[in-house]
């Protein structure tokens, strides 16, 4: 029978088969795999959202003009201090979770639990802030004039401060039809009606000389441009279609629509990944909990998950500095 | 690799008596990291928006390696990379960065060359 034995003449060497070679086990060897192959997803978008950036370099949106909201700071403008924050609590929920590692391979159970329980609360608490930067930049600020050619029109008063439509915008009462679907073979719900319409804005805009239309094109001082009152009254007349407040998948106040798009699309699978994040520390949490890896004698799983959650701090990192700070 | 870790940063320079105490160090290391960002990103010094290199403004290059700075002492110190052999931190590291440096190159020559298009060529772009 020794004959038919396969022998390849590798035995004990490094590649040979039989031991680990990486010294690392089947499950963390495929988390790294799952890493790698999400990391490559991420730069896509990240990278997808830098061609979009240099292909409109003349005319993106400014971070700082657009992320100037701190919860319970209503109406003090304090650009990044809040995305700061988050880029905080997502670092120290690093921290616990690497201290729950640590403590896992020194079979501390009790420290395990404290501080997993730490890890998800930081989670949560990261997924909240995200939830609330959506729920402000879709609601927008001062709103703005789209352009038929789907340009950002802003306003600002002589002195270069922005001013909110509110501010100016004429009432012009009318009355709106409602198409309901019981009225027509084809129904389509109508679009949002926005605080008022562009009439109103034309007109109020018209009556009050000190405003000034600033366009979402760079000047030669890398600054978006404004326009003298002239052009201005011009640009609205000729151009100006409709009103838009916050930002949406098809109209952003800020500047161009892309910019929104690839916040929402980006900040938006990152904030999933946490939220799956703390979905699974929550499950490793309760494995903990009941004892399953004091049973099992090893809390590889605790760093397997651990390294999912850094992996998502990592990421965070990149979409940080390329969404807020360049 | 379980339970020996490797307790010097910066290439040997800070030593630490044990793993957790590591683990503050790094995560000080990173607040001091971000706190600079934010403060540069509030701040934005003019010496470093002014000027330019490689068709960027400085200022955006200091934020790129501050990042990578971050990204480096996350994966080695808080996923255990500095822990793992060679070979699984080789086949990590230079797989993602070849792609993702190849993949960066080319759309944003491509963005840059559309921007060209729409900007000098008969493409009426402004209305």
């Amino acid at each position: 029978m020794d004959t038919t034995v396969e022998k390849t003449g590798t035995e004990g060497k490094t590649w040979g088969g039989g031991n680990r070679p990486l010294n690392a086990s089947y499950g963390k060897l495929m988390m790294w795999f799952f890493i790698v192959s999400d990391a490559l997803t991420f730069s896509g978008f990240i990278a997808a959202y830098g061609f979009s950036r240099f292909k409109f370099i003349d005319a993106w949106p400014i971070a700082d003009e657009v992320f100037t909201h701190v919860p319970f700071l209503h109406g003090v403008p304090a650009p990044m201090y809040y995305v700061a924050f988050m880029t905080f609590i997502l670092i120290f929920s690093s921290v616990t979770m690497v201290l729950a590692v640590d403590a896992g391979h020194k079979m501390q159970q009790k420290k395990v639990i404290w501080y997993m329980f730490f890890t998800i609360i930081g989670g949560a608490i990261f997924v909240g802030s995200q939830a609330w930067e959506w729920a402000t930049f879709i609601k927008g600020d001062y709103g703005a004039v789209e352009t038929k050619g789907g340009k950002i029109l802003q306003f600002l008063d002589t002195d270069g401060k922005r001013v909110a439509l509110a501010e100016f915008a004429e009432k012009i009462p009318t009355t709106r039809d409602i198409h309901l679907e019981q009225n027509g073979v084809w129904y389509e719900a109508e679009p949002t009606v926005t605080t008022y319409s562009f009439e109103e804005v034309k007109a109020g805009f018209l009556a009050n000389d000190n405003l000034l239309v600033r366009t979402q094109y760079y000047n030669e001082n890398g600054k978006p441009t404004v326009l003298t009152r002239e052009e201005s009254v011009a640009k609205i007349m000729n151009d100006g279609k409709l009103v838009v407040e916050g930002a949406n998948l098809k109209h952003n106040e800020y500047g161009h629509p892309l910019f929104a798009d690839f916040f929402f699309f980006i900040t938006g699978f990152h904030g999933f990944h946490v939220l799956t994040g703390v979905l699974i520390n929550i499950i490793i949490f309760f494995n903990v909990v009941i004892g399953t890896y004091e049973r099992r004698g090893s809390y590889e799983m605790v760093e397997k998950v651990g390294l999912y959650w850094h992996f998502v701090d990592l990421v965070w990192v990149f979409v940080f500095t390329f969404f807020y700070l360049v | 690799m379980a339970h020996e870790h490797k307790l010097a940063i910066f290439r040997g320079t800070v030593k630490f008596k044990n793993n957790i105490s590591k683990i503050w160090g790094v995560f000080v290391f990173l607040s001091i990291v971000t706190i600079i960002e934010v403060a540069l990103g509030i701040i934005k010094p003019e010496f470093l928006t002014e000027t330019r290199f490689l068709a960027m403004k400085l200022l955006n290059w200091v934020f790129i390696i501050l990042t990578l700075v971050k990204a480096y002492y996350i994966t080695w110190d808080f996923m255990h990379m500095r822990d793992e052999k060679s070979g699984l931190r080789r086949a990590v590291v230079w797989t993602g960065v070849f792609l993702i440096c190849y993949l960066m190159l080319i759309l944003l020559i491509e963005g840059d060359y559309i921007f060209e298009v729409y900007k000098n060529n008969y493409v009426k772009f402004d209305f």
